[in-house]
């Protein structure tokens, strides 16, 4: 636990909307903060002053916009470099920029560390020195107490099992090297490996609905004031019977709801119309609408399937660029028959295609008033935010950490893999094999140890 | 009656296995007054099982041992009969050379070369008695004190079997297998040190009763066969290195010749030549297979073997198992490899390596003779099983003293260890500490990442040892490291501090270190650019064109390119072969050796972590009960220490952080003036 390396977690409680915090500390932070924070305006960092930017992804990509500032410790809550980095996100946002600062070098950080760090570096005095001991013990017990749970479980089979996969080859590549005068009988390394790099490479991938299922997803509805979006947001809260309670901070302007759709928490906005009002006061509103949007990770098109589109609904589109989008036809209750609906559909398509100059990620017919098509809408928003391979299983690695762990972990076995490829000999092999064992340990608390011995002993007839 | 000897000794070795040599070698080296003591003087170091020496993780311990001005090594290079290197074909950090010594004349090497050691008394002579300066230290009651008439108090003493009684400061006991050694084959048991020795049976009893928590612990050897009953035209043949290889490295970083072999002429008539000589006379190996028969003898036989009809009840060791236990877990394997090795230049005694057993002797004989090659053998030694007495871990401490009593220091197989270079090793770095403890410096603690000698001792002190414990490269987690071709690099000006090389050696390692840094930056400052004559160049010295910029060391990267080629093709300077093999390493594998050394960085801290001796574990609150009892029981030295031991969560870990610092602020304050 206690190393000397640079940490890094979200700061703010799970779950909520607002404001989210990524913390990193330790003696990279800021090494780290360059790489995945481009400020708008260039120049060195000035020690606790806050700078507005974007963070970016390790091809420069942008995640979202952001603000940072870096404390030079001991000016810092653990008294080592600190970043800070505050977006103004929904869960997966923030979670994005805790990967992308994992992955230019932080490791995540245990229950506690932080404020551990703190106390090992003398910012806590003694008194608060029990307190921090309690904490640890706790949240480590609670930690454990939730990781055990799923441990006792499929994750910990389906960890065992590609553990296994990985320690065949690490056996067999030991032997050749700790015997090299015994007749180790050739073993196929590829095969497990490959298997191993799949799997660990699922799981990953699965992480990223697992913190969806964890902390939810924010959808945004868009659309003129007349298309229906108020109604609809109630039908949607509809068929969700558990209506959690609105969240508290919601502006006047952009009606926020949780509804579980498809077992996944969603936060509903329904935003002010935007292009309705040239007054001062009504423009604050449209501000914060397009906030709203930004901060989306899937947004509802709404548009009257009675109407014909006009130029103005040109600029609703175009507020959907670069969002994934379900365009979302409603009123079909007025529209005649299926092949009407149908025609409807297409034309709106075409036109709104146009102005948004790509095609929508889905779309869906339906009736707030009716409730037809609503529960297709709610599937395809569970299925547009979880992607196509959603487990029914509901098999997630929900926690970050895990995620860290199993996405090295795959990184190192795809090392030794590649190797393999190009002829490294087995020793390096034996390297990456273990470094891969190792992260998987993070998550099972087994590393490589004995049981290699055992593993070899068992396996080949060996010894003099 | 008992009679003092009058000399007071600063050290007593008891024992002179390869530990007790080492040890006491070391001890004289660094200015102690040392008397070694053993039961036979004709049997230093004397290599009761396989005369082989090395191997991977082995070979690299016997390097360290040279690097840091032991004996092995340079021993091993006067009396090997054959040397390889092994891994030769694999990464460089799995290369070792293994050496096939000449069992006799290793012993009277080993004792030519202790003789001639300053400030070091040999004897011959059994111990029965250890008095000890104080009661040991246990939980609850102390063992009954056992003073003696004229010892000085704080002074350990030693009694031998003729009543005569010295005396010293400190004592170091590597009593090997002789500790209520018993050796069985068949149905026959035997009370036996080694082979054909008397056990010290005395001194076992008297640990036991001085309070020592024992083990009790299995090994075994093969047959040794008689060269003249072999059909040597039915073995395939195994010939050592055809080029020059020494287990010690400096006498190349000093410009000496390398040491002459301690034998001369041909050797024993029965080998079959022609023989290897053409930088030094070897003598090969031979290889043979088991048989069905073998198989079948072997089977037929399992309920008079001792391991199996429960006669044994030590613990044996996984990777020696005997042949008929390979046999009886490896059933559907058809047949096993048997190494034919001498045991010396001029003997006929030959070693049947692959085939422990403690079978009755008459199955040993036909399941020999089951092998075409051996269908004539003869046995000179039968194959035996042997238990002993051992320590129970958690004895000793990192710098291999004892936790119950200082001054009192524990190396080789009495800590559960099996292997010659263990001991060594061992040995050696007790011999260090009781010199340090002499002297009233602080121990020397070789870390994980410094020597495998450090991974041996931490695993020592840290891992309960079931079954003894052999050295591996995969027991070494920075093992790209932990290279045989660096030891001298990594540990030679410590051996230096010490005293125990002189000045000499560690100034041509610390040139070899300068030499190598300076080609390598050398390297990386050479810009190449893909124009013809570069290429031209480079061709001319065999080494594939270039089709981008790199610099000098991203060509070296390339697999197949060494430096002499990248040397005459870009006219870098000349350099020693030793040099040249560092360069190439660090430039091929960096990437790899970059890993491993983030790695050992970011353990630093934890590793450095100390906790102090009178360190309360009971008395750390949230703690779970588990964790506690075995801090309890290991009484780990650092923070890193504890946080290898099984069992041993990262949870309970940070408590244990906490629980320090809080102590060390309590101890801050209460030094201030006035509090």
């Amino acid at each position: 636990m206690m190393y000397d390396d640079t940490i890094a977690a979200i700061a703010t409680p799970p779950g909520e909307g607002g404001i989210g915090i990524v913390r990193i500390s330790g003696k990279d932070a800021l090494h780290i903060l360059e790489r995945i924070f481009v400020p708008a305006r260039p120049g060195p960092w000035k020690p606790y002053r806050m700078r507005y930017g974007h963070v970016v992804d390790r091809q420069g990509a942008r995640v979202d916009e952001a603000l940072a500032v870096f404390m030079r410790g001991p000016r810092s809550f653990t008294a080592e470099d600190t970043a800070e980095i505050s977006v103004h996100g929904g869960p997966l946002v923030v979670e994005q920029v805790l990967q992308q600062a994992l992955a230019a070098g932080a490791r995540a950080a245990n229950p506690g560390e932080f404020t551990m760090r703190a106390f090992l570096n003398g910012r806590i005095d003694l008194t608060q020195a029990e307190a921090t001991l309690d904490i640890i013990t706790a949240r480590t017990t609670t930690a454990l107490a939730l990781a055990e749970a799923q441990l006792e479980g499929w994750l910990s089979r389906e960890l065992r099992r590609i553990r296994d996969l990985l320690m065949d080859p690490l056996a067999y590549c030991t032997a050749l090297v700790d015997f090299p005068e015994d007749e180790v009988e050739p073993q196929d390394i590829e095969t497990p490996l490959t298997t191993a790099v799949q799997a660990l490479d699922a799981l990953v991938a699965t992480a990223q609905q697992g913190i969806i299922y964890r902390q939810g997803a924010r959808a945004t509805l868009v659309g003129r004031p007349n298309a229906g979006k108020s109604s609809l947001l109630n039908a949607l809260l509809r068929i969700d019977r558990a209506i959690v309670t609105p969240i508290p901070g919601t502006t006047r302007d952009t009606l926020e709801e949780t509804a579980n759709l498809g077992g996944v928490p969603v936060v509903l906005t329904d935003t002010a119309g935007i292009t309705e009002s040239a007054d001062p006061v009504e423009r604050l509103g449209v501000e914060r609408s397009r906030r709203a949007i930004a901060l989306a990770d899937l947004l509802l098109l709404v548009v009257d399937g009675t109407l014909q589109p006009a130029d103005d609904d040109r600029e609703m589109a175009i507020l959907t660029r670069g969002k994934r989008t379900i365009l979302t036809v409603n009123k079909i209750d007025l529209i005649g028959g299926a092949d009407a609906v149908q025609e409807c559909v297409t034309s709106m398509r075409c036109f709104y295609e146009d102005a948004r100059g790509a095609p929508f990620d889905a779309m869906v017919a339906v009736s707030a008033l009716t409730g037809q098509g609503l529960d297709a809408l709610g599937a395809t928003i569970a299925r547009l935010l979880l992607g196509e391979s959603s487990p029914a299983d509901g098999r997630l690695v929900t926690n970050a950490r895990h995620r860290d762990a199993l996405a090295r972990a795959a990184d190192h076995a795809r090392d030794a893999l590649d190797g393999f490829r190009r002829g490294v000999s087995p020793d390096l092999l034996a390297v990456d094999l273990t470094a891969a064992i190792n992260a998987i340990g993070e998550v099972t608390g087994e590393t490589v140890g004995d049981d290699l011995l055992h593993a070899i002993f068992s396996r080949f007839c060996i010894g003099k | 009656m008992y009679s003092v000897h009058p000399y007071i000794y600063d050290i007593i070795v008891i024992g002179a296995g390869h530990a007790g040599c080492e040890a006491a070698h070391a001890a004289a080296r660094m200015g102690c007054r040392t008397l070694l003591l053993t039961i036979d003087l004709d049997k230093l170091a004397h290599m009761s099982c396989n005369p082989s020496i090395g191997g991977p993780a082995k070979g690299h311990l016997v390097r360290e041992i040279d690097a840091l001005g032991g004996l092995m090594g340079r021993v091993t290079d006067r009396t090997f009969i054959q040397i390889r290197l092994l891994n030769e074909s694999k990464g460089p950090a799995v290369q070792a050379p293994r050496a096939q010594a000449d069992k006799r004349l290793y012993a009277k090497v080993m004792k030519e070369t202790l003789e001639t050691t300053p400030n070091l008394d040999l004897r011959q002579a059994m111990v029965e008695r250890i008095i000890l300066p104080q009661p040991l230290r246990r939980n609850g009651s102390d063992t009954p004190s056992n003073h003696l008439e004229g010892i000085l108090p704080g002074h350990y003493a030693v009694v031998t079997h003729t009543r005569r009684v010295y005396q010293s400061r400190a004592l170091v006991l590597t009593t090997g297998t002789f500790l209520r050694g018993r050796a069985i084959t068949g149905d026959a048991i035997w009370g036996a040190g080694r082979a054909g020795e008397a056990p010290a049976i005395a001194l076992g009893e008297d640990l036991a009763a001085l309070g020592f928590p024992l083990v009790r612990l299995k090994t075994g050897t093969p047959p040794r066969i008689d060269a003249r009953t072999i059909d040597f035209s039915q073995t395939s043949v195994q010939h050592g290195s055809p080029t020059p290889l020494f287990f010690g490295h400096y006498y190349r970083t000093l410009g000496q010749t390398p040491p002459e072999p301690a034998f001369t002429g041909a050797p024993a008539h029965a080998y079959p030549e022609p023989f290897l000589d053409s930088w030094r006379p070897q003598l090969p190996c031979y290889l043979v297979h088991t048989t069905p028969e073998f198989h079948e003898i072997v089977r037929r036989n399992l309920h008079r073997a001792p391991l199996f009809s429960g006669i044994i009840e030590g613990v044996g060791p996984r990777y020696c198992p005997s042949i008929e236990d390979k046999i009886v877990r490896f059933a559907d394997k058809e047949r096993h490899g048997l190494f034919l090795e001498p045991e010396g230049w001029s003997t006929n005694e030959v070693y049947v390596q692959g085939c422990n057993t403690s079978l009755p002797e008459d199955v040993q004989w036909a399941m020999l003779r089951s092998i075409p090659a051996l269908r004539r053998v003869e046995l000179m030694r039968i194959g035996y099983a042997i238990e002993y007495d051992a320590l129970a871990t958690g004895e000793i401490a990192a710098d291999m003293s004892s936790r119950r009593a200082p001054g009192l220091f524990f190396a080789g197989q009495i800590n559960g260890t099996t292997g010659y270079e263990e001991a060594a090793a061992q040995g050696l770095m007790a011999g260090i500490n009781a010199a340090r403890f002499i002297q009233g410096k602080p121990p020397v603690i070789l870390r994980r990442d410094e020597a495998y000698i450090g991974v041996l001792i931490d695993d020592l002190v840290t891992k309960e040892i079931r079954e003894p414990y052999r050295m591996f490269t995969s027991r070494a987690e920075h093992r790209l490291l932990l290279r045989a071709d660096n030891a001298d690099l990594r540990l030679t000006p410590l051996a230096g501090e010490l005293g125990l090389v002189d000045r000499e050696r560690v100034e041509a390692v610390e040139r070899k270190r300068e030499e190598k840094e300076r080609l390598l930056s050398l390297l990386r400052g050479r810009r190449l650019f893909p124009s013809a004559a570069i290429n031209a160049r480079l061709s001319e010295a065999g080494i594939a064109p270039l089709s981008s910029e790199m610099s000098a060391e991203d060509v070296l990267r390339r697999p197949e390119v060494r430096y002499e080629q990248l040397r005459q093709a870009l006219d870098l300077p000349l350099c020693d072969g030793d040099i040249a093999e560092q360069v190439e390493i660090e430039a091929k594998y960096g990437g790899y050796l970059q890993k491993q050394q983030r790695e050992v960085e970011r353990l630093r801290r934890m590793e450095s972590r100390r906790i102090p001796p009178d360190f309360d574990f009971a008395a750390l609150r949230g703690l779970r009960n588990e964790a506690r009892q075995t801090l309890q029981r290991f009484r780990p030295a650092t923070v890193g220490q504890a946080a290898r031991l099984a069992g041993i969560n990262p949870a309970d870990v940070a408590i244990l952080i906490v629980a320090l610092e809080r102590r060390g602020r309590d101890i801050a304050v209460d030094a201030r003036p006035g509090a």
